[in-house]
C-alpha cells in the first residue's frame, strides 16, 4: 500500500463521521434557520424566508438577552482572571513545594466533580435558608439569592480551573532571574507583577479566557437553576426548539458568531499560536 | 525572587484561602446534606439520618438512569477510541494538505457551545432523518456523545505517539514482523496507557454531559445527569439528589486519580 492509500484508510471513517454527521448537522442548522414554520400545525417546512432573522432583530427581548449573556460571559472571564492571577502567584512564588503540590491537585480536582453537581452545590449554598445567608445573615449581609449575580458566581465556579491551571503553569515557567532583575532595578512587588508578570502570562490568560468565555456563553442550565428569572441565549434556544425550530436555529447562530468574533479578536494578539 | 512584603503575602494567602473555600464549601454542603433527615436542603442541618441513602439504593429510576449513563458512556468511548486513534495516527505519521482543518474538525464539537451541538443534532434527527423514516432513538444520544468524546482520545494518543521512537518499529519490521505483528507487539504497547487514559477521560466526559443529552435523548429516557436535573426542577425530594450527587463527587475523583497515575507511570518509565 502506498502512503496516500494508507492515509485515506486512516482518515476515511473519522472524516465520514465528523463531516457526514457533525458538519452536516451544523450546515442543516444554518439551512433550517431559513425554513418556515406552519403557524397552525407548527410543522417545519423547507423553504426560504428571512422572517426568522427579522423576528430576532425586531424583538428587543432577543437583543437584550444576547447582550446580557455577553455581559455574563465577560464578567465570568474577568472574575476568573482576578482569582487565577493571585492564586498562580501564591502557588508559584510563595507556597512551599509541598503546599504547591497540594494546591495543584486542589484546583484541578473540582474540574471533574460533575457539572450538575456543582450547580446543585451552588443552589444549596445560596438558597434562601442556605449556608450563605445563615453564615452572613447575623452580620447583616444578605446573599444574592437566585439572581444574575449567582449565575456569574456559579459559572465562575464551573469554569475557574480552565483559567487557573494555564495561568499557574505560565507563572511557574517564568525564569526566576526576571524577578531578580526587576527587583535589582528597584521595582517593588506590585510594579513587577504589573510590568513583568502580567505581560508575559497574557497568552495563558487569553487561552483560559477562550474557555471561560465560550463555555459561559452557551450555558443556560446555571441560569435555569440559580438565576431566578435570568434568561440567557441558551434559555431562548431551548424553549423554542420544539415550538419553533427555525427560530431556535437562527438564534443559535448568535453564540457561534460571538465565539468566532472572540477567537478572531484574540487571534490578532498572536495568542492562539502559542496555546 | 519575587520579594513580597508580609502584608502582600498575607493578602495573597487570604485570596487563595477564599478561592479554595469557594471551590470546596459548596461540594461539602452537598455531601453533608445527603445525610440530612429533611426533605429540603438547608443550613444548619436540624437532624441527621441515612434515610435518603437507603431510598437511593433501592430507587428504580436512579438505577435505570445509571444504567443508561453507563451504556451511553461505553458506546461513546468505543466510538471515540476507534475514531480518535485513527485520526491521531493520520496526523502524527503523515503530512498532507488540510491537516490543520482535520485537527479543527476533531476539536470543534467540544469548542462550540454544547447547546449548538445539541440543537444541530436534534435538528438533523427530527427535521431531516425523521421525515424520511429514520428514527435514531437511543442511538442518537450515543452518536452525539461519541462525536464530542473523540478529542479526548485523540489528544492523549497523539501526545504519546509524538514521543515514540520510530526506530523501534523499523527494527521490528527489519526482523521480519508483519505490519499487524508490529502494531500488536511493538506499537500498541507503547501507547496503551495513553489509550486507556483517553478512554477514561472520554467516559468521564460523556458521563457528565447534560446539555447535548437534553437535546438528543429520546423521550422518557434519563441519563444520570438528566435524572439529577429533572429532580432539581421538582425539588420536593431534594435530599435524594444530594445522595446521588455525593456518589458522583466521589466517583469523579477516580478517573482523575487513575489518569494521573497512568501519566506518572509513563513518565517514570522513560
Amino acid at each position: 500500500m502506498n502512503r496516500r492509500a494508507q492515509l485515506s484508510a486512516l482518515l476515511a471513517l473519522p472524516m465520514l463521521w465528523l463531516i457526514g454527521i457533525y458538519i452536516f448537522s451544523l450546515v442543516m442548522l444554518l439551512v433550517t434557520a431559513f425554513w418556515v414554520t406552519d403557524p397552525f400545525t407548527s410543522k417545519v417546512k423547507p423553504g426560504f424566508t428571512l422572517r426568522n432573522f427579522e423576528q430576532i432583530i425586531a424583538n428587543p427581548a432577543y437583543a437584550t438577552t444576547s447582550l446580557r449573556t455577553l455581559g455574563i460571559a465577560l464578567a465570568v472571564t474577568v472574575l476568573s482572571i482576578l482569582i487565577s492571577v493571585p492564586l498562580g502567584i501564591f502557588m508559584a512564588k510563595v507556597a512551599s513545594p509541598k503546599l504547591r503540590a497540594i494546591l495543584a491537585v486542589a484546583i484541578t480536582l473540582p474540574l471533574w466533580a460533575g457539572y450538575l453537581v456543582k450547580i446543585l452545590a451552588m443552589r444549596i449554598t445560596f438558597t434562601e435558608e442556605g449556608f450563605f445567608n445563615s453564615m452572613l445573615g447575623p452580620l447583616g449581609i444578605s446573599g444574592p439569592g437566585f439572581s444574575i449575580v449567582t449565575v456569574v458566581l456559579t459559572l465562575t465556579y464551573l469554569w475557574l480551573p480552565y483559567m487557573a491551571v494555564p495561568v499557574y503553569t505560565a507563572i511557574r515557567q517564568l525564569p526566576p532571574n526576571l524577578f531578580d532583575a526587576s527587583s535589582d532595578l528597584g521595582a517593588g512587588a506590585g510594579f513587577t507583577i504589573r510590568t513583568v508578570v502580567l505581560p508575559l502570562i497574557k497568552p495563558a490568560i487569553i487561552a483560559g479566557s477562550i474557555f471561560t468565555f465560550s463555555l459561559s456563553l452557551g450555558d443556560y442550565i446555571a441560569a435555569k437553576f440559580v438565576g431566578g428569572s435570568t434568561q440567557m441565549i441558551g434559555s431562548i434556544i431551548a424553549s423554542n426548539i420544539n415550538l419553533n425550530p427555525p427560530i431556535a436555529a437562527a438564534f443559535s447562530l448568535v453564540p457561534i458568531a460571538f465565539v468566532v468574533i472572540y477567537l478572531l479578536s484574540v487571534q490578532r494578539t498572536g495568542a492562539l499560536e502559542r496555546m | 525572587m519575587l520579594r513580597l512584603s508580609l502584608g502582600a503575602k498575607f493578602t495573597l494567602g487570604t485570596i487563595v484561602a477564599m478561592a479554595l473555600a469557594f471551590m470546596y464549601i459548596p461540594l461539602f454542603l452537598v455531601v453533608i446534606n445527603s445525610f440530612s433527615a429533611a426533605r429540603l436542603s438547608s443550613w444548619p442541618i436540624a437532624e441527621f439520618s441515612t434515610i435518603w441513602w437507603e431510598k437511593a439504593f433501592v430507587s428504580e429510576p436512579i438505577r435505570a438512569a445509571l444504567l443508561n449513563s453507563v451504556i451511553v458512556g461505553l458506546g461513546a468511548t468505543v466510538i471515540a477510541l476507534i475514531l480518535g486513534t485513527l485520526v491521531a495516527f493520520a496526523l502524527q505519521r503523515y503530512t498532507f494538505f488540510g491537516k490543520q482543518t482535520v485537527n479543527l474538525l476533531v476539536v470543534l464539537p467540544i469548542a462550540l457551545p454544547g447547546i449548538v451541538t445539541g440543537v444541530a443534532l436534534n435538528n438533523t434527527y427530527n427535521q431531516v432523518l425523521e421525515p424520511i423514516g429514520i428514527e435514531v432513538g437511543y442511538f442518537g444520544m450515543i452518536i452525539a456523545h461519541g462525536t464530542f468524546c473523540i478529542v479526548m482520545v485523540f489528544n492523549n494518543v497523539l501526545a504519546r505517539l509524538r514521543r515514540i521512537n520510530p526506530s523501534i518499529e523499523e527494527a521490528s519490521r527489519d526482523l521480519g514482523a508483519t505490519p499487524l505483528q508490529t502494531f500488536r507487539l511493538v506499537t500498541f504497547p507503547q501507547f496503551r496507557s495513553a489509550f486507556v487514559a483517553g478512554a477514561i477521560l472520554a467516559f468521564a466526559l460523556s458521563f457528565d454531559e447534560v446539555v447535548v443529552t437534553i437535546f438528543t435523548a429520546p423521550p422518557g429516557v434519563d441519563t444520570l445527569p438528566l435524572w439529577i436535573m429533572n429532580q432539581m426542577a421538582r425539588p420536593n425530594e431534594a435530599s435524594l439528589v444530594n445522595v446521588v450527587a455525593t456518589v458522583v463527587i466521589l466517583a469523579s475523583f477516580i478517573p482523575v486519580w487513575v489518569s494521573q497515575r497512568l501519566a506518572r507511570g509513563a513518565d517514570e518509565r522513560e
